[in-house]
C-alpha cells in the first residue's frame, strides 16, 4: 500500500493551502514548466511522458506520449484540448483536483502544449462546474501576471494561452470528438473516426485531447522523472490512480493508491466495508458504462489495473467504483443506468438513440414487475442489436450493465418476472 | 442595435479573443455569449438568440439548435431558483430518491414542479459529479449554479426558507 501522506495527484491533502498560486510555487511549482521551456526541446519532453508508461486517464488508458507523438506536424496551428467534462456517474475526481490542486493541473496542460507546440490551449468543463472554471480564470490571470503563461515565455520563443470553455449540460460531451464539435460552437454530437483529433481536431487542426487527471501527472513526471514514475504501479499500468468509490459503502470519496491495488483493498480497507449489515452483491468499475461484476472473491482480489480487470468481464475505465450490495435489485439497476443514457443519447445515430428509448420501456416494465419473460429475452435482443453499431461509445456503454446484468444475475430477472405468465 | 453588445462591450470582447480571429472561431463564442445573455434576461429570448447570432455571423437556428441540445439554456423564463437533485444510480444507492420525493411533498409539489409562490422549481437530473456525497443538488439561478452536498431534508428546506426571502 502506498504512503497516503505522499499523493501525487491529490497533493492538496499533504499541503494546506496548496490551491493559492505562492503556496504552489513554495511546494516546487511551474520548475517542471521552466525545465522544459528553458532547457528541453519538445519532443524531449514527449519522450520523458513515453518512457514513464502514462496512460490516459479518462476511461481508455491510451499511452499518452505516445497520442502526443502523432500530432500532425504538417498542419498547423496545433491545439490542446482538456477534457474537464466529467459526468459518467460515480466520477468525481477531476473536480477535486481542479478545486484543490488547480496549478499542478494547469501545469500540465501548459506542459503539453509546450510539447505539441501549440499556442493554445482550451480547458472544457462541463456547464455544472461554473464555480471552478471561474478559480481557474483566476488562476490563469495570476499565472500571467507571473511570467508563466503568455509570450516569450521565460524569455524564450515559447508562447503558452490557456482558457475555460463550459460546456451547457450534455454527458456527449465527455466524448472527445462531440467535445471538440461543442468548442466550435455545434451541437455536441460524435464525429465519424479516424480522422482522429492528432491529425482533425479543432477547426480542422491538429489537437491533443487528455483527461484533466492525465494533464495532472505530468508535471510530477518531468521533475521527478519517468523512471521514479514507473515505480508506482505496475509494469504495464504504471502510476497513481484516483479511484472514485461510491453507492452502497462506509466511506465513499477519492482514494488516489497505485494501479494495480485490489478491489478488495479499496472498498473494504479505505472504503470500510459495506454499512448496515449487508453483503457486497456487485461491483461496477467504470461507472454506469461499466459491466456488473459479481462481487466473489475472485473479484474482490482482482488488482485494479487496465490489464486485470477485464479478466473479471469488465473495463477499469476511469477508475470510479460503485458498489452494490445484496439489496439491490439488478433490473432496478439497469433502468437506472439505461435512463442515463436514453436522456444524454445525442441523437445522431439510430441504434443508441431507438435502442436506448426501446432499453428504457423494458428495462422499466421489468424493474415495476409488469414485464414477461419475454419481455427480458426482448431487452436481450435489443441490447445485442445495439453492440458494435454506434457512432461512438456512449451506445455501446448503454448495454454493458444490461448484457452483463443478465448474464450474471439471472436470478434477480427472474424473481421480477414469475409471477406473470409469459 | 446590439444591446448584449453595447451594454457588455468588455466581456463581449473578452470572450471573442479567446478563439482565432476568424469566422470558425466567431462561432466558438456561441456558447458562452449564450450564457452571458441568459445572465443578463433569465432565458435566451428571441431577441437574445439574435444578437448571439449577429455576434458570431451565424444563422439564427444554428443558435436556437444549441437550446434544444444543452440542458442549462432555457429559450423560455424560469423559476427564480432551480433546485436539481441528483438521482442518478451511485446518488440513488444513497437515498437520493427518497429524499427528493420528501422534500417535494414537504413543499407540496411534484418533481418539475414550482412552488406555488414561483420561487423554486425542484427537478431530478442527471450526475454532478458529486457521487460521494449523495444525496445532493445544485441550485440554479440565472446568475450563478451552486452545490449542496451531503444534504438532509431539514438542510434543504432551510436553505429554500433563505431563497425565498432574498
Amino acid at each position: 500500500m502506498m504512503n497516503m501522506t505522499d499523493h501525487v495527484l491529490l497533493r492538496h491533502r499533504d499541503i494546506p493551502g496548496l490551491e493559492k498560486i505562492d503556496a504552489y510555487r513554495k511546494n516546487g511549482g511551474f520548475e517542471a514548466l521552466r525545465k522544459v521551456v528553458t532547457n528541453l526541446d519538445p519532443d524531449d519532453v514527449t519522450n520523458e511522458v513515453k518512457a514513464s508508461g502514462l496512460r490516459g486517464r479518462g476511461g481508455a488508458g491510451f499511452p499518452t506520449g505516445l497520442k502526443w507523438s502523432f500530432i500532425d506536424g504538417h498542419n498547423w496551428p496545433h491545439y490542446v484540448v482538456a477534457n474537464a467534462d466529467e459526468s459518467e456517474p460515480g466520477t468525481f475526481k477531476d473536480r477535486e483536483i481542479m478545486e484543490f490542486n488547480p496549478f499542478q493541473f494547469l501545469e500540465g496542460v501548459a506542459i503539453c502544449a509546450y510539447a505539441v507546440k501549440a499556442n493554445h490551449a482550451y480547458i472544457y468543463l462541463r456547464g455544472e462546474f461554473w464555480h471552478i472554471a471561474r478559480k481557474l480564470d483566476q488562476g490563469i490571470a495570476e499565472m500571467e501576471a507571473a511570467g508563466l503563461l503568455g509570450d516569450k515565455l521565460f524569455r524564450t520563443n515559447a508562447s503558452i494561452h490557456l482558457h475555460t470553455h463550459l460546456g451547457a449540460g450534455a454527458y456527449i460531451c465527455g466524448e472527445e470528438t462531440a467535445l471538440l464539435e461543442s468548442i466550435e460552437g455545434k451541437l455536441g454530437q460524435p464525429r465519424l473516426r479516424p480522422p482522429f483529433p492528432p491529425a482533425f481536431g479543432i477547426y480542422g487542426k491538429p489537437t491533443i485531447v487528455n483527461n484533466v487527471e492525465t494533464l495532472t501527472n505530468v508535471p510530477l513526471i518531468i521533475s521527478r522523472g519517468a523512471a521514479w514514475y514507473k515505480g508506482i504501479g505496475t509494469d504495464k499500468s504504471p502510476g497513481p490512480k484516483i479511484f472514485s468509490l461510491s453507492g452502497c459503502v462506509n466511506r465513499p470519496g477519492n482514494y488516489e493508491l497505485p494501479l494495480g491495488t485490489t478491489f478488495r483493498e479499496l472498498i473494504f480497507d479505505h472504503g470500510r466495508g459495506i454499512p448496515d449489515g449487508h453483503k457486497i452483491k456487485a461491483i461496477m468499475p467504470a461507472g454506469a458504462s461499466s459491466s456488473l461484476v459479481i462481487a466473489n472473491d475472485e473479484a474482490l482480489a482482482t488488482r485494479m489495473d487496465y490489464e486485470s480487470v477485464p479478466a473479471v468481464g469488465a473495463q477499469l475505465g476511469s477508475a470510479s467504483v460503485i458498489v452494490i450490495d445484496d439489496s439491490v435489485s439488478i433490473p432496478w439497476l439497469i433502468n437506472k443506468t439505461v435512463r442515463f443514457f436514453k436522456h444524454e443519447s445525442c441523437g445522431k445515430c439510430t441504434p443508441c438513440r431507438e435502442g436506448t428509448y426501446w432499453m428504457m420501456h423494458l428495462t422499466e416494465r421489468i424493474s415495476t414487475g409488469k414485464a414477461t419473460l419475454n419481455d427480458v429475452k426482448l431487452l436481450q435482443d435489443v441490447a445485442s442489436q445495439i453492440k458494435g453499431k454506434c457512432l461512438c461509445a456512449l451506445g455501446e456503454f448503454s448495454i454493458e450493465a444490461v448484457l452483463s446484468g443478465m448474464e450474471r444475475f439471472p436470478a434477480d430477472f427472474e424473481a421480477a418476472t414469475t409471477h406473470l405468465a409469459p | 442595435m446590439n444591446a448584449l453588445l453595447q451594454k457588455y462591450a468588455e466581456e463581449v470582447q473578452a470572450i471573442l479573443a479567446k478563439y482565432p480571429q476568424d469566422s470558425a472561431g466567431k462561432r466558438s463564442a456561441v456558447m458562452p455569449l449564450m450564457y452571458l445573455a441568459q445572465r443578463e434576461y433569465g432565458f435566451i429570448s428571441k431577441q437574445a438568440i439574435g444578437e448571439v447570432a449577429e455576434l458570431c455571423q451565424i444563422s439564427l437556428t444554428d443558435v436556437a439548435s444549441l437550446i434544444g441540445f444543452y440542458t442549462l439554456y432555457h429559450d423560455e423564463p424560469v423559476g427564480k431558483y432551480h433546485i436539481q437533485v441528483c438521482t442518478d444510480l451511485p446518488c440513488a444507492l444513497r437515498g437520493a430518491e427518497a429524499f427528493l420525493e420528501n422534500l417535494c411533498n414537504n413543499l407540496g409539489i411534484k418533481v418539475s414542479q414550482t412552488t406555488p409562490d414561483g420561487t423554486v422549481k425542484i427537478e431530478a437530473v442527471m450526475c454532478l459529479a458529486g457521487c460521494d456525497k449523495a444525496p445532493l443538488f445544485q441550485v440554479q439561478s440565472p446568475e450563478s449554479i451552486e452545490y449542496h452536498e451531503d444534504q438532509t431534508l431539514d438542510s434543504a428546506l432551510e436553505l429554500i426558507n433563505k431563497l425565498r426571502q432574498i
